[in-house]
């Protein structure tokens, strides 16, 4: 199968039918992606396809093939610096264990993509697919927020 | 999880050819139900056939005075549609109630059907409104679809292609109840239409179901009779997410307010 992965060009030889979370995490090394509850509840998990925010536990690895695949470890920009976006969620204190926020973050950069000026509630219902257990979500709608163009 | 195959066949004939001759294939769609239960092991196939890029099975169209949605077109699809808001809004709304946007990007219409869950939310809207499964081979009214728990009327390797609903699908009505605003499985979900008096239900017996009892008496313009009646149509149970006397006092008093018959308390 082959695929772009954060801008480059992938080719692979693994089983299909696997989670493309799991080809992520160990056949890419990409373990920016985490999992969390493995059956599309969370959002831990969550990846861009072509643009749109999916949950990579729930996607066959062969379902990628000819599409564009962002994770977190290509949000940040061409000469390395963090993206607005992540550097909002550091300055905002958006993030505290962590697990939670690379899937935020892609939610969140689908979110900003289709919408630039979102309102709170339209943020809120952007991540309503990514669950935060230490926050209280607060801080991460402030710092979304806070990336209106 | 033992290696499955994996499939892509070019078009539908295609994909109705290999689910015939490879045994134990299931069709895949949006994975948001197949694959969850492939990971737990609670589903074993030798084989997946991808449908998701089936260029076939994508779209929304007009239809003999109503509006056909291909199988494998995403809610975020049917949420976005112009059309569906027109001809279907509680299509819309139950769209909309669906997990969140990771799943409203991969979940399809033909999965919910396929999957036959009694809590999957557009089954009641589809039911209420007359809808029609087309598949690879003929068409079959929503309210012959479901046969049992889990179970539907497709034949082996038969493959939904799209969902159509008829003109009077507008007047649908839609409420879910559920834990939460977002990602929750649903404890009710109830689907109704004046005309014709439609009742339809989910999450309150093992098949999504219509309220034969309460739609007679909507039918003859008693709508105290059709709330009444609604108690001995459905057959809830208690499970992890409600209780059977719950599911019926909650579906009683929604049908009483989509029917707005409630005196205001």
């Amino acid at each position: 199968m082959r695929f772009i992965l954060n801008g480059s060009r992938v080719s692979l030889d693994v089983s299909s039918s696997r989670r493309l979370l799991d080809v992520l995490r160990e056949d890419l090394r990409l373990t920016g992606t985490k999992e969390g509850c493995g059956e599309g509840e969370c959002g831990a998990c969550s990846v861009l396809i072509d643009g749109e925010v999916v949950n990579s536990c729930l996607v066959a690895a062969g379902q990628v093939d000819g599409c564009s695949v962002v994770t977190v470890e290509g949000l940040a920009l061409p000469d390395g610096k963090l993206s607005p976006l992540q550097q909002a969620f550091i300055e905002r204190g958006a993030a505290q264990c962590g697990i939670c926020t690379p899937g935020m973050l892609l939610a969140a950069h689908a979110l900003l993509e289709q919408n630039p000026r979102p309102s709170e509630d339209e943020v809120r219902v952007g991540l309503a697919g990514n669950l935060c257990r230490c926050t209280g979500y607060t801080k991460i709608i402030d710092a979304v927020l806070a990336c209106r163009t | 999880m033992p290696d499955v195959a994996y499939l892509q066949p070019r078009d539908v004939a295609d994909a109705v050819r290999l689910c015939r001759e490879t045994p134990d294939a299931r069709p895949l769609a949006g994975g948001t139900d197949l694959m969850v239960m492939l990971h737990a092991g609670t589903v074993r196939p030798r084989a997946l056939v991808n449908l998701w890029s089936l260029r076939e099975l994508k779209g929304i169209r007009r239809a003999d005075g109503g509006v056909e949605i291909g199988a494998g077109e995403p809610y975020s699809g049917i949420i976005a549609s112009p059309l569906v808001g027109e001809h279907c809004p509680a299509l819309v709304a139950a769209s909309r109630t669906i997990g969140a946007a990771q799943i409203q990007n991969r979940g399809t219409l033909g999965g919910n059907l396929a999957n036959a869950s009694p809590a999957g939310d557009t089954l009641p809207v589809l039911l209420a409104a007359d809808a029609v499964v087309v598949t690879d081979r003929r068409t079959i009214p929503v309210a012959e679809f479901f046969i049992g728990y889990r179970k539907t009327a497709l034949g082996t390797g038969e493959i939904i292609v799209a969902v159509r609903l008829p003109a009077g699908a507008r007047g649908v009505r839609f409420r879910k109840v559920g834990t939460r605003a977002a990602q929750a499985i649903s404890k009710v979900v109830l689907a109704v239409n004046r005309d014709p008096a439609r009742i339809a239900l989910g999450s309150v017996a093992e098949v999504p179901l219509r309220a034969r009892g309460a739609e007679a008496a909507l039918a003859r313009g008693d709508v105290e009779g059709a709330v009444a009646a609604l108690a001995s149509d459905i057959r809830p149970i208690d499970d992890v997410r409600s209780t059977a006397d719950y599911r019926r006092a909650v579906a009683q008093n929604v049908l009483e307010d989509l029917l707005d018959a409630s005196p205001r308390r």
